[in-house]
């Protein structure tokens, strides 16, 4: 199966960490994340309007892109998953839209492809038994809280990732890295997202990082950069990485942890799992 | 030459409405074999069934076809109708213009057509018509019933106090059913086991009734006042008759288990009753978790037991009975826990649904009645209650309302601030439905006199923090998001329909809804009946029901079976499939498509040929479609019937 990497703007700029630990274990896994060559943003939030057409041009032009292709979309960040998931359905239920879409963008994309994100492709393609055969560097004694958020679950049905209450992909694949994935109850709660920038308040953030800490993690993982962010600045010193930083440490390559605002790097050298630094 | 009569209904505007009545008439007239029509405002009145009678000996009519409603509404009264005026009720037939046509279309040109083209068809076929007698069939007057709790018993009760002698079959080792579960009921607040246990006691002993606990229905055949029943006996491994009921194994026995009759609160021991006034009183080993089972060592309750009741080696036993009606009571469930991550519900301990609130709240508890949370035993100073858990919820649960759940978390609260004069009840609900005699006037004094919070929004996340559970909602009143820090939280879990139902439901060959409850015959005209004749309804085996909904359908459904009961032989319809054995080849193709059972082969002299069991068929006709050459008839449906009307409607 041929897919078309969308990295979206965040992973570009501010989390490079995550583009480049996600490509370079993609390599190693024998996946081809080749980028789409023509992308813009797309869009940060899926439009509730229903005569909001004008926001789902961007998505809609990376999906007729990558159709061009004959490939489908693979994403990493859950923002871009939301809306180019969300966009793709509409495009193929909802005829209106489709016909106005294709006049406007002057594709024509009838949303026949789907958009995946790269642990649904770990899960189903690589599958996690396969993934913990290619782990070179366990991630043994790692107490890892999986933070869903919301982007990646909602709504259940468009969205169609796992179960929206109660999710299990990424204790599934953090039990392949050989790491120990630990309950938390507020891993599908929301970040607060952009309404953590209003009046500073991180209220929202803050709990889900109380909870995950209260279940003993060391560390927090996501897969989405406003998550992350909103998680970091809460004011806790849990540090919070992205799923492919861990991918690729047990891969036995660089996981790129400098540059977070809590620095993950003691806690896996407490762990043994990074260098010991003079 | 038929003489046949058309009487074409207006049912007031229903049909005349959309249909031109006259020219319905007069087009019927111009059929050949046609020899009176006529119109009339409501043909089921009793002038309009006299004109048809005047018609029927004026006119020395051969046969009739009313052009009117549905047949299943009128079809009986119009054939009661002709043999009053001395024409075989067999020989009428319904024209339906007003379901299939009048109701259905609104161009008066083109539903006047399609109605004379229906009453061609239904001529067409009533001169094909033969006369039928009913068929006679003797009753056995005995009814079982299937269910040991508050319906069933209540159906057994008045069917055996009419004089009639009763099985009743109950599935686990007691009469009591749900309700022994309960603490109190709404909306009196009475005690549920000093309202249930005199009913089980009165069952236990009246001569007419006998209890089968412990059992199950296997298999039925038969028909309706003529079922053969087969029950099987599960092992108790004691025996009940040399047991005295002193319960010393259950004393001694040294293994606990959670017991299921808690809600996994309280624990039970591996031999025992579920409640001190259990009926029979007569202990049970769950094979499952007993020692002696397990390891083949143990038998401290055999060594005991002053009698030598315990029989590890007692089996399964199975017994035929006739009866000639049957109850199913076989109650509800509620939804199981692993479908609300969200709340928790299986993963907190002190996240419990309604029914174990029940046990804490009954004297014969796990608690002895104090309401303590499972988690270390406190008594909760803050208790939240979410109804409409699974139920009003087509994404994840189920889309009805389960009815019973605003009032009994109402009376939950009450019972909690009596209990708990400090603490306070917080209830999130949808809507309040306290619909029922006293039962608003309940739910406001849940409010008013024991000062429960009612929130109108739905909770989004329950999760626990600082030893207590977070439970986050929006109240949709005022709009504001809500946060309550609770030390126990209640659900109120969909009622569904029991596990074992599905199975049971094959065996009795009645339909269910798609949801598993049983259903009715009709929904308003038909409450208590099935589609199988003989077969009743009583309780939440049907759909959600409170306790005095549950006794009034089961004393309905025990009307029922008394109505059979009056009779010496019941007559059916004698529309069933019949086999022209000159042309039966005897190959038997129709045995494996009758759904009923219904056909039997039959020896003659040289050969051998199907046969139709007429109390068991059904009428469904699926064997005359499969017949190859043409011998097995439906009557009143033949091939030649039905052919003459298709014909005329298409040609």
């Amino acid at each position: 199966m041929a897919y078309r990497y969308f990295p979206g703007c965040t992973l570009h700029e501010q989390a490079r960490n995550f583009d480049v630990t996600a490509r370079e274990s993609a390599r190693r896994l024998g996946l081809e994340l080749a980028e789409l060559d023509t992308w813009q943003c797309c869009g940060a939030v899926f439009p509730l309007a229903t005569d909001a057409i004008i926001n789902l041009v961007s998505p809609y032009r990376a999906l007729a892109a990558a159709d061009g292709a004959g490939a489908d979309l693979v994403t990493l960040c859950s923002g871009c998953l939301n809306v180019l998931r969300r966009t793709n359905r509409l495009v193929a239920t909802n005829r209106e839209i489709q016909e106005k879409l294709k006049s406007f963008v002057e594709a024509d994309y009838s949303g026949g492809r789907q958009v995946h994100h790269l642990l649904e492709i770990l899960k189903r393609d690589v599958t996690f038994e396969g993934l913990a055969a290619k782990v070179s560097k366990g991630l043994a004694g790692l107490r890892v809280a999986p933070y869903y958020g919301c982007l990646l679950l909602r709504p259940p049905e468009d969205m169609c990732f796992d179960d929206p209450e109660a999710p299990t992909i990424l204790e599934d694949f953090l039990r392949a890295l050989g790491a120990e994935p630990v309950d938390f109850a507020l891993k599908t709660e929301c970040c607060g997202a952009y309404l953590a920038l209003r009046d500073g308040g991180r209220s929202a953030a803050a709990a889900v990082v109380r909870s995950a800490a209260a279940g003993g993690a060391d560390l927090v993982v996501t897969s989405c950069p406003s998550c992350s962010y909103n998680l970091e600045q809460a004011g806790t010193a849990l540090p919070v990485v992205y799923f492919t930083q861990l991918l690729a440490l047990a891969l036995g390559l660089d996981g790129a942890f400098g540059g977070h605002a809590v620095d993950p790097r003691p806690v896996l050298r407490k762990k043994s799992l990074l260098p010991e630094v003079n | 030459m038929p003489r046949i009569g058309v009487f074409v209904c207006w049912c007031g505007l229903n049909i005349a409405g959309t249909v031109d009545v006259e020219r319905v008439a007069e087009a019927a007239r111009a059929i050949p074999g046609v020899v009176h029509a006529e119109t009339y405002k409501y043909f089921c009145s009793e002038p309009g069934q006299n004109l048809i009678k005047q018609a029927i000996q004026e006119k020395r009519l051969s046969g009739v076809v009313v052009a009117a409603c549905s047949p299943s509404m009128h079809e009986s009264t119009f054939r009661e109708a002709a043999r009053m005026a001395g024409l075989n009720p067999y020989l009428v037939q319904i024209a339906n213009i007003r379901e299939q046509c009048s109701w259905v279309h609104t161009d008066r040109e083109e539903a006047t057509v399609k109605a004379s083209a229906i009453v061609a068809a239904m001529v067409a076929k009533v001169r094909r018509d033969e006369p039928l007698e009913p068929l006679k069939f003797p009753v056995h007057r005995k009814a079982l019933v299937i269910g040991g709790g508050i319906a069933g018993m209540q159906a057994a009760t008045d069917i055996a106090e009419a004089g009639c002698p009763v099985i009743l079959v109950e599935q686990g080792p007691n009469l009591g059913g749900r309700m022994a579960q309960l603490s109190e009921t709404f909306p009196t607040l009475d005690c549920a086991s000093c309202i249930l246990t005199p009913r089980t006691a009165e069952v236990a002993r009246h001569p007419l009734i006998e209890v089968l606990a412990y059992s199950e229905v296997r298999e039925v055949t038969g028909y309706v006042g003529d079922f053969t029943v087969k029950i099987a006996r599960k092992p108790a491994y004691v025996d009940w008759d040399k047991c005295i009921g002193c319960m010393l194994c259950q004393e001694k026995c040294p293994r606990k288990i959670p017991s299921d009759f808690e809600r996994g609160l309280g624990s039970r021991k591996a031999i025992g009753v579920n409640f001190p006034q259990a009926v029979p009183n007569r202990p049970v080993i769950d094979r499952e978790h007993c020692t002696y089972f397990e390891k083949g060592k143990c038998g401290v309750c055999a060594k005991i037991c002053p009698v030598g009741a315990v029989d590890f080696e007692q089996t399964e036993t199975v017994r035929e009975e006739k009866v000639g009606a049957i109850v199913v009571a076989t109650g509800f469930d509620v939804l199981p826990r692993e479908a609300f991550g969200e709340y928790g519900y299986g993963k907190y301990p002190d996240v419990i649904d309604s029914l174990a609130f029940e046990r804490l709240n009954s004297s014969s508890g796990p608690t002895d009645g104090v309401i303590r949370r499972p988690s270390d035993g406190k008594i909760p100073r803050e208790v939240v209650f979410i109804q409409c858990v699974g139920s009003r919820d087509p994404d994840k649960g189920k889309p009805y309302c389960s009815k019973i759940c605003c009032m009994y978390t109402a009376k939950h609260a009450m019972l909690y601030r009596h209990k708990v004069p400090d603490g306070q009840a917080y209830i999130f609900y949808m809507d309040v439905r306290a619909g029922g005699k006293g039962y608003e006037e309940f739910v406001q004094r849940a409010v008013e006199a024991d000062g429960a919070l009612y929130l109108r929004g739905r909770v989004a996340r329950v999760y626990p923090e600082d030893g207590r559970l977070l439970v986050k909602g929006v109240d949709t009143l005022s709009g504001q998001a809500v946060e309550i820090a609770a030390d126990l939280v209640v659900l109120a879990t969909a009622a569904v329909p029991r596990e074992e139902a599905r199975g049971l439901a094959q065996i009795l060959k009645v339909g269910t809804d798609e949801h598993g409850f049983f259903s009715e015959a009709h929904p308003k005209l038909r409450p208590v009946e099935t589609m199988t004749r003989g077969i009743f309804l009583a309780g939440s085996v049907q759909a959600p029901r409170d306790i005095s909904e549950s006794v009034a359908q089961a004393s309905g459904a025990a009307a029922k079976v008394l109505a059979l009961f009056s009779r010496d032989e019941l007559a059916a319809d004698p529309l069933v499939a019949a086999v022209d054995e000159s042309r039966c080849s005897g190959c038997l193709a129709c045995q494996p498509i009758c759904p009923y059972h219904a056909i039997e082969p039959k020896a003659l002299k040289d050969r051998q040929v199907a046969s139709v069991n007429a109390g068991l068929c059904q009428g469904c006709g699926a064997c005359a479609a499969a017949c190859r050459s043409g011998a097995m008839k439906l009557k009143g449906f033949t091939d030649e019937q039905i052919l003459a009307e298709v014909g005329t409607l298409c040609l």
